[in-house]
């Protein structure tokens, strides 16, 4: 099966990469599903969960990333998930995003409720 | 002991707590060089792949924008001059500091405003004793700097780019800062960020960081989401930005390699020091000690004459 190599990187570490079968992502205009043989593409990400399914060497399984704010971009089935900051589900901790969205809601910190609600809503995806 | 001795031995002392002083200094200058390369290796796949989109969005599309045309009297200039908030770096902060006043010349020259925005307490502290103008300054992260650090650096200055030119917005932006090039050279580069310019643009973009070496190729043509014009608005500040913690990092780099540099020499001289300040303690006390021995003889001939003379 075709499939296309994934590079997710943060502003100061690669985070992810390599093979899938399936990438979708949340653009300003709605998700977007992309898969091998995809047209060329350049989009602006939502903050929110991105799906990856994975294939060949990394195994079959679905990897979650939360990604706050960036770029999508395909070409030659070489996609990159471009972000300021972008974590893995793994790497979330649930209890401090938690805690970190209730501090966020009695401050009224907007951004700061956003990160957490990025952060969790990843973690419910990945389940 | 004689008095020349102990001063020469006070020295010596002295000298050899600075000593310690500057190898320690250096040891630890050495070992946050490569933390700061490290940092430096990791934020290239960002910047690698944001030039690249950046480099498809302008060729891939007729999109006209502010941050990607030249004016064409372009008449203010922002120029961003990074140095460190402490000195103890040899030539480090002063060949960033000559790099950035040639560049306000020559685009004086051309008949620009310059507009300045610092980052580091030296260079901070040149324009302030020069009663220069400042836009902006920022200090307190040259050693270590993150990704916020270079998102607060990088906001005034995409907002005046953003600015219309008769309120004050500048029409181009430069940077200035010091290349890591390797462990012993390090070199003062200044480079135009923005607008960028293609034909030139693309080897000015890989020559400030080491990346974008595909500039030449012929790009394929992109779908954007949403519109050409809404991606290049959201990824010209994400470049500027990235383009700022590049050199923020390598700055950061440069500084420690320079700090290690510094400190080496300092090191070697008060060895070299206190070598000669042994030789001439030496010296002294040999002095001292001829001019003992001699006091004694002298005394106990003079003893001896005295007595003879009394014998007889």
């Amino acid at each position: 099966m075709a499939e296309l190599h994934v590079e997710l990187v943060a502003a100061d570490r690669k985070v992810w990469s390599g093979e899938a079968s399936l990438v979708v992502a949340r653009t300003s205009s709605g998700d977007i599903g992309v898969m091998p043989g995809h047209q060329p593409l350049l989009g602006v990400l939502e903050s929110g969960p991105v799906t990856i399914r994975t294939t060949g060497e990394s195994g079959n399984g679905t990897v979650v990333a939360a990604v706050h704010g960036g770029f999508i971009s395909f070409a030659d089935n070489q996609l990159s998930l471009l972000a300021e900051v972008a974590e893995l589900t793994d790497e979330i901790d649930v209890e401090r995003a938690e805690r970190a969205l209730e501090q966020a809601k009695s401050k009224a910190d907007e951004d700061a409720e956003k990160r957490a609600d990025v952060r969790l809503r990843a973690v419910t995806a990945a389940r | 002991m004689g008095a020349q001795l102990r001063v020469y031995k006070r020295r010596i002392k002295s000298v050899s707590a600075t000593k310690k002083i500057t190898r320690a200094m250096e040891m630890i200058a050495a070992s946050r060089i490569i933390k700061a390369q490290r940092k430096v290796a990791a934020s290239e796949p960002y910047a690698k792949e944001l030039t690249r989109a950046v480099t498809a969005v302008a060729q891939g599309s007729d999109a006209k924008h502010p941050l990607l045309t030249e004016t064409e009297q372009p008449k203010r200039a922002a120029v961003l001059l990074i140095t460190s908030d402490r000195g103890l770096a040899g030539g480090y902060n002063s060949n960033a500091i000559k790099a950035a006043e040639q560049l306000n010349t020559r685009l004086a020259a051309e008949g620009k405003e310059v507009d300045s925005y610092i980052v580091g307490t030296k260079g901070v502290a040149y324009y302030g004793f020069r009663n220069r103008p400042v836009k902006e300054s920022f200090t307190g992260f040259t050693d270590n700097p993150t990704y916020a650090d270079a998102k607060a650096v990088a906001a005034p200055l995409i907002e005046a780019v953003r600015a219309e030119s008769a309120e004050g917005g500048a029409d181009e932006l430069h940077i200035v800062y010091t290349e890591f090039v390797s462990m012993m050279t390090q070199t003062a580069v200044d480079a135009r960020m923005l607008p960028l310019s293609f034909d030139k643009g693309t080897e000015s973009l890989g020559a400030g960081d080491g990346v974008a070496k595909g500039g030449a190729a012929v790009m394929p043509l992109y779908d954007f989401e949403p519109s050409a014009e809404d991606v290049l608005d959201a990824l010209l500040p994400r470049y500027v930005e990235s383009r700022v913690y590049n050199a923020l990092l390598q700055a950061a780099a440069s500084k420690h390699a320079a700090t290690r540099r510094a400190m080496k020499s300092a090191t070697d001289n008060a060895e070299e020091l206190i070598k000669s300040l042994t030789r001439l303690a030496n010296a002294a006390r040999q002095a001292d000690i001829t001019q003992e021995i001699s006091e004694i003889v002298g005394g106990a001939s003079a003893l001896a004459d005295a007595n003879a003379g009394s014998d007889r």
